[in-house]
């Protein structure tokens, strides 16, 4: 049952469309700064195949220029 | 379905640790975002995680340093679990530092102490709080019987909340009256008060960190704010960053992570930011950058005595002596510190010199000052002062939004418990005790005969531990702070704490240098475990509930000390319940300071607020002080009233140039300079029992320059050994680390009681501060 949190950054122009995607993602919730374009995003997900899963959904995300993690837990 | 120990349902139990587990995940990415992004907010964030209703968050100003940040702690159950910036509060507006961020874990380190001890046959044993208040106060009552009112004594802190101080003043300055109060805010902002009262004949900024949104220009004067304010340097460096034509420099002895941000760094050599100081000023007269309509309205000229010594001798003296100068003879005076000259004496370039008056002296430009311990803790610590208030007074850059000299503070309330409060042994709540009429207020609101408060004071801070080693005091209480590892010259006070016929208190939260002289321990309710106050760097006043229980027998400091005094027979003075006193104590405080100078909010308007700063005058708190647009205090028509001063004009002070009080020679060829990392508060009492701070910087270590490593043949993390003529110390070398000093210096941070650095430095004062100077003693090396 892993707990990520990442700094996310979007595409130039792209803060609101990142916000509405990670937000309409499961199992993520997102921490949008209110002075700069930089997003922390927290998952939490079931199981290690889903936390793949949701990350290679992240990778390609449209909006999204890049993220960084900054916390990991992994257990039951 | 499972229940736990608690009798917590197992499901519930492991839906309060995910939650756990993912507000700390989310608190680690702002704490990162906080770091490479300077001023980012995530001011959201608390209606986010607050919507899963597992937490409850509540106010109060962090624990650690006098910048005042407002954090929201998260409470699950009994327990502190979590922390993150108060986005209503306007000193950091939901940023915090590293430590900042760590806050509780410092509440749940593994030897707090829950109970109190007493020396029993050369050993400490736990007895009933009762009992140890009872052995407290019978001893107080046996000393003073024996040896008099003044071998009794209280040293306190810049960490003590208001109503600790308060009550520490009344008892043993209103009821047994002795002046024997001291804090260790003597150790760091002593400098900073007479700077103020001999320049403006009042205490405290006049300025806020608003400035900071206005400033052009930024100095900063001896001051790591990167690692030592963090919060504001990153206040400073987002406006630099929105507005673009922002210049900070920094100047110092010794490179740190403030020079690599600023502009420009510039060094100088120990104790000649005097020097520097006035070639500024030369320039400024020599290039007319004088802002005449101001400084002829507004100001007027003084000297004072010279060669005033180190006050490293017992029972040191010395009382200035100001003198009427002209304007014509201040200038005669900066004659000596031509920017040539200077170059000589600090390292400084003259073009550098120059380049600092020009950013003072355009009229175009906003400057603003900063400076703490650099300044502060200086031989010639209130001389330094004057001489930084002189560059913003011949400008005019003061008391306006983005023009300030502003002294910045190292402890929580150093400002709000020792400096308002007057937790000094010259000071009273309202004044000094030497005047009658502050004795006859400070009597009648405390409901004492005026006869009882003493109008002599009696030691300074490194006189009283001179006192408690020769025997004038027999007697100490410390509450709050550490002196068995902040006193310079500490082996000699440490010894004199030992002595057999001394008896020694301390209150404390976990096991110290300092509670291991002790003869009782008494266990303090630490922080957000105990309702106060704190007064931080910008007269802003923060109140905070009692949140979370203390664990064991943990009592707040105020309420020990109101336990000590109805055993000494005070309690028509100490009459409060336990669940009224902070509010009774305030509302009484309060009286002191009813004047649209320094009028203090009400209980109810603390209580509501992230804080508020005085002069609160007619519902309004008061941003720029002696400036008639802001403060109400000042002569209706008057521009500028520097109403401490009585014909309401600031002093322009010549002080000289005077080298330290021991300088590098043939035997001790090296300066020491202590001080702090970022990681780390104070003595690491609190910091270095969280893991993730310990673990970044686990032990302490000295700075030296490459080539100095070279020539003595040690590399990075060998062993080296600091020579003294009182005392040494063997350490790790850090070369080219996160501070650089320059050949010939070497830095010490102090925060790791294993390796004792005060047992080498020098116990020289400013003479008129008292304020012992911690950065430059002599020492040579050898390589262990």
């Amino acid at each position: 049952m892993p707990i990520l949190s990442y700094l996310v950054l979007p595409q130039d122009g792209a803060m609101d469309q990142l916000c509405s995607d990670l937000s309409s993602m499961e199992y993520c919730e997102i921490i949008p700064a209110d002075n700069q374009e930089v997003v922390v995003l927290v998952t939490d997900t079931p199981d290690d195949k889903v936390e793949e899963t949701l990350q290679e959904t992240l990778k390609n995300l449209p909006s999204l220029q890049s993220f960084s993690m900054t916390y990991g837990h992994n257990a039951v | 379905m499972p229940y736990n120990k608690q009798g917590e349902k197992e499901d519930n139990m492991k839906l309060n640790r995910r939650s756990f587990i993912k507000s700390a995940a989310a608190g680690s990415a702002i704490a990162a975002a906080g770091s490479i992004f300077p001023g980012i907010s995530f001011a959201n964030w608390k209606e986010q995680t607050g919507s899963a209703g597992q937490i409850t968050w509540k106010k109060a100003p962090c624990r650690f340093c006098g910048t005042g940040c407002g954090v929201l702690v998260g409470v699950s159950g009994d327990r502190a679990v979590a922390v993150k910036g108060d986005p209503n509060c306007s000193v950091n507006k939901g940023l915090c530092c590293v430590k900042g961020f760590h806050v509780v874990q410092a509440l749940y380190g593994k030897d707090r102490l829950r109970t109190a001890k007493v020396r029993r046959g050369g050993k400490m044993v736990e007895v009933p709080v009762s009992e140890a208040l009872d052995i407290i106060a019978a001893k107080m009552k046996q000393t003073i019987k024996e040896t008099g009112k003044d071998s009794v004594a209280m040293y306190g802190s810049g960490q003590w909340t208001i109503p600790d101080g308060y009550v520490a003043s009344k008892l043993f300055k209103g009821c047994i009256g002795t002046n024997n109060v001291e804090a260790n805010a003597r150790l760091c902002m002593a400098s900073a008060v007479t700077g103020f009262l001999t320049s403006f004949g009042t205490d405290e900024p006049m300025g806020c960190y608003e400035d900071i949104e206005h400033a052009d220009v930024f100095v900063t004067w001896g001051n790591n704010m990167a690692e030592m304010h963090p919060v504001l340097f990153s206040r400073m460096l987002a406006s630099r960053k929105r507005r673009g034509n922002v210049e900070i420099i920094d100047l110092a002895t010794r490179s740190t992570r403030s020079s690599q941000a600023s502009d420009k760094s510039i060094l100088f050599k120990p104790n000649t930011d005097l020097a520097v100081a006035n070639a500024i000023c030369y320039e400024i007269i020599r290039n007319d950058w004088v802002n005449w309509d101001f400084v002829k309205k507004h100001t007027t000229f003084h000297k004072g005595k010279t060669n005033i010594g180190y006050g490293t001798e017992d029972h040191f003296k010395f009382k200035d002596a100001p003198e009427d100068i002209s304007f014509e003879e201040y200038k005669e005076f900066l004659s000596d510190y031509t920017p040539k000259k200077v170059e000589k004496i600090s390292g400084v370039s003259a073009r550098d010199i120059k380049y600092l008056a020009s950013l003072y002296g355009d009229p175009s430009k906003k400057c603003t000052s900063f400076w703490c311990m650099g300044m502060n803790q200086h031989v010639r610590g209130t001389w330094i002062n004057n001489l930084v208030y002189n560059i913003h007074l011949l400008t005019g850059k003061i008391s306006t939004p983005g023009n300030s000299p502003f002294s910045l503070t190292g402890q929580p309330s150093a400002c709000g418990t020792v400096r308002e409060v007057g937790t000094l042994t010259h000071k009273l709540p309202h004044g000094v005790v030497m005047k009658e009429a502050h004795r006859k207020m400070a009597a009648e609101i405390w409901d004492v005969p005026l006869t009882n408060i003493d109008p002599k004071p009696t030691y300074h801070t490194v006189e009283m531990f001179r006192a408690l080693d020769r025997g004038d005091i027999r007697f100490i209480w410390i509450q709050v702070t550490n002196p068995m590892i902040t006193m310079p010259n500490l082996t000699r006070y440490r010894n004199g704490a030992l002595k057999d016929d001394r008896f020694i208190v301390v209150s404390d939260v976990y096991p110290t240098p300092t509670t291991d002289v002790a003869d009782v321990v008494l266990p303090a309710a630490m922080w957000v475990e105990q309702e106060g106050m704190y007064g931080n760097s910008e007269r802003r006043t923060q109140h905070f509930d009692r949140i979370v229980p203390g664990p064991g027998e943990t009592m707040s400091d105020t309420w020990q000390i109101i336990e000590v005094a109805r055993r000494l027979g005070y309690e028509k003075q100490f009459p409060w319940g336990e669940d009224e006193y902070i509010g009774k104590i305030w509302e009484e405080y309060r009286r002191f300071h009813d004047s649209p100078k320094h009028n203090m909010a009400p209980y109810d308007v603390l209580k509501k607020r992230s804080g508020v700063q005085w002069p609160f005058v007619d519902g309004k708190e008061t941003r720029w002080r002696f400036n008639s647009k802001y403060d109400p205090a000042c002569k209706p028509g008057s521009e500028f009233d520097f109403y401490g001063k009585k014909d309401g004009k600031a002093w322009i002070w010549a002080r000289p140039y005077e080298p330290a009080a021991e300088s590098p020679d043939d035997e001790y060829d090296f300066w020491l300079n202590t001080g702090r990392v970022i990681e780390h508060w104070h003595t690491g009492t609190m910091t270095r029992r969280v893991p993730v701070l310990h673990r970044a910087v686990p032990e302490s270590y000295v700075e030296i320059h490459p080539e100095d490593a070279m020539n003595l043949g040690v590399t990075n993390g060998e062993m080296v050994k600091i020579i003294s003529r009182r005392g040494e110390v063997t350490m790790k070398a850090s070369i080219d680390g996160r501070g650089k000093p320059p050949r010939g210096m070497v830095f010490v941070p102090f925060f790791d009681e294993s390796y004792k650095i005060n047992e080498v430095t020098l116990d020289a004062f400013c003479p008129i501060s008292k304020q012992p100077d911690y950065k430059k003693c002599a020492v040579r090396l050898e390589k262990a």
